[in-house]
């Protein structure tokens, strides 16, 4: 168990290397670089490096609130750090114009465009959480090492996607207009509220040794904690419309998205 | 910031965003003054699907209410088109308007979770719909000041 966490720090920190770098040499040839952007990276990749911590991990392996915990700063919170740092605006900076438009066209192509809307994204995203938690996934994962990391990965990778989908300052071509990417935004808020409660009220995932208290306090964390991250969320879309409103406010040919 | 001059002023706008965020606000109230502070409602009052995913989707809403009526006003005071007098009526129409339709759908007729759970509940149901009433009452009272251009606030 104790090598595992630390592969997954070391991949965190060699990600946040990659970008660092990037964004100086970024800089260096005269493209600026924002600095919140690597701050923001940066702060998605020490909240990777303190979940994968071995004394969270394992209050996470035998607590269920531990795991809760993890869960929202793996899944939730390092997202939001890691998309709102622009990483693949910043990985075109670094390419040749061959290459950026190559990689331009794999986010136009079909698959990139079905799993990056905004719907597939929330439905891998909280679909997955809803079939962690309710079916015996969870006490599988909890024997099966393998599955537990994959289970992990999931949740960070889909919880970018999500974050990309809904307000991710990356170019996106293809992204639908703000009213619908608001609509599943708060349906996601909506599913993610009812889990909680649902986990709260039949003390699911079953099969872990968890007693109520623990089942329902992890259920709250999920509740609460899941908030905050969709507060900053919203907030990012919101500020979206308003800049698009207020150019086409000062120029009235502008599309008002 | 200067005074807003009446002929930008957008009165529907101003309204529509206080509105927002007057429902918002009075469903967190909601939740932090009777769930957290004096527990009379709980985190899950009943456990079917159907009552969980409605706390789940009023939860959301309030949720995005709130953020999208401040977007909405933010967008209104930088353009300088705030209607003077139609904030307070539009907050007071939205907090009073949730009262009473959580007083009257959610509890009695959806019966999602009660007041209090106490023998004589009916007591509690007169207040808290007769608050949200009496606050909507006023709203309405405002907002026909307002709409006669004699609304109290002028900025």
């Amino acid at each position: 168990m104790p090598l595992m966490p630390s592969v997954a720090q070391w991949l965190a920190l060699t990600a946040g290397l990659l970008y660092l770098v990037g964004a100086w040499r970024s800089t260096r040839t005269g493209k600026s670089w924002s600095p919140w952007r690597s701050a923001s990276f940066t702060a998605g990749i020490v909240t990777l490096v303190v979940a994968f911590a071995p004394p969270l991990n394992a209050f996470a392996h035998h607590d269920l609130r531990g795991h809760m915990l993890q869960h929202l700063l793996v899944g939730m919170f390092a997202p939001l750090g890691l998309v709102f740092g622009a990483p693949m605006g910043l990985l075109l900076r670094n390419l040749s114009p061959a290459r950026a438009r190559g990689i331009v066209r794999l986010l136009g192509s079909v698959p990139v465009r079905v799993l990056s809307h905004p719907l597939s994204a929330a439905v891998l995203d909280i679909g997955g959480m809803y079939l962690l938690y309710l079916t015996p996934l969870y006490a599988l994962s909890m024997t099966t090492p393998w599955l537990h990391h994959l289970i992990h990965l999931h949740f960070v990778i889909s919880g970018c996607l999500f974050s990309w989908a809904i307000a991710g300052p990356d170019p996106a071509p293809h992204r639908p207009r703000w009213r619908t990417r608001l609509g599943v935004l708060f349906l996601a808020i909506a599913t993610h509220a009812t889990l909680g409660k649902l986990i709260y009220a039949w003390r699911m995932p079953q099969g872990t040794g968890a007693g109520v208290d623990e089942i329902q306090a992890a259920a709250q964390w999920m509740y609460y904690g899941g908030d905050l991250a969709e507060i900053v969320l919203l907030m990012a879309l919101m500020q979206q419309w308003l800049r698009r409103r207020r150019a086409a406010e000062r120029s009235p040919l502008a599309d008002p998205a | 910031m200067s005074i807003p001059h009446p002929k930008h002023a957008n009165p529907r706008r101003t309204l529509l965003a206080s509105v927002l965020i007057g429902i918002g606000c009075m469903a967190a109230l909601d939740e932090i003054v009777f769930h957290q502070l004096l527990a009379w409602h709980h985190f899950v009052d009943r456990g079917t699907a159907f009552a969980l995913a409605s706390d789940g989707v009023l939860h959301a809403g309030e949720l995005v209410l709130l953020v999208v009526g401040f977007f909405v006003m933010i967008e209104l005071h930088g353009a300088g088109r705030q209607a003077p007098g139609y904030r307070g009526p539009g907050f007071l129409l939205g907090a009073g308007g949730f009262q009473v339709f959580d007083g009257v759908v959610d509890h009695k007729l959806l019966r999602l979770h009660q007041v209090r759970y106490v023998d004589d509940v009916w007591l509690y149901d007169v207040a808290w719909i007769g608050a949200g009433a009496i606050i909507l009452a006023i709203g309405w009272l405002l907002l026909r000041r307002a709409r006669r251009g004699r609304a109290s606030s002028q900025r």
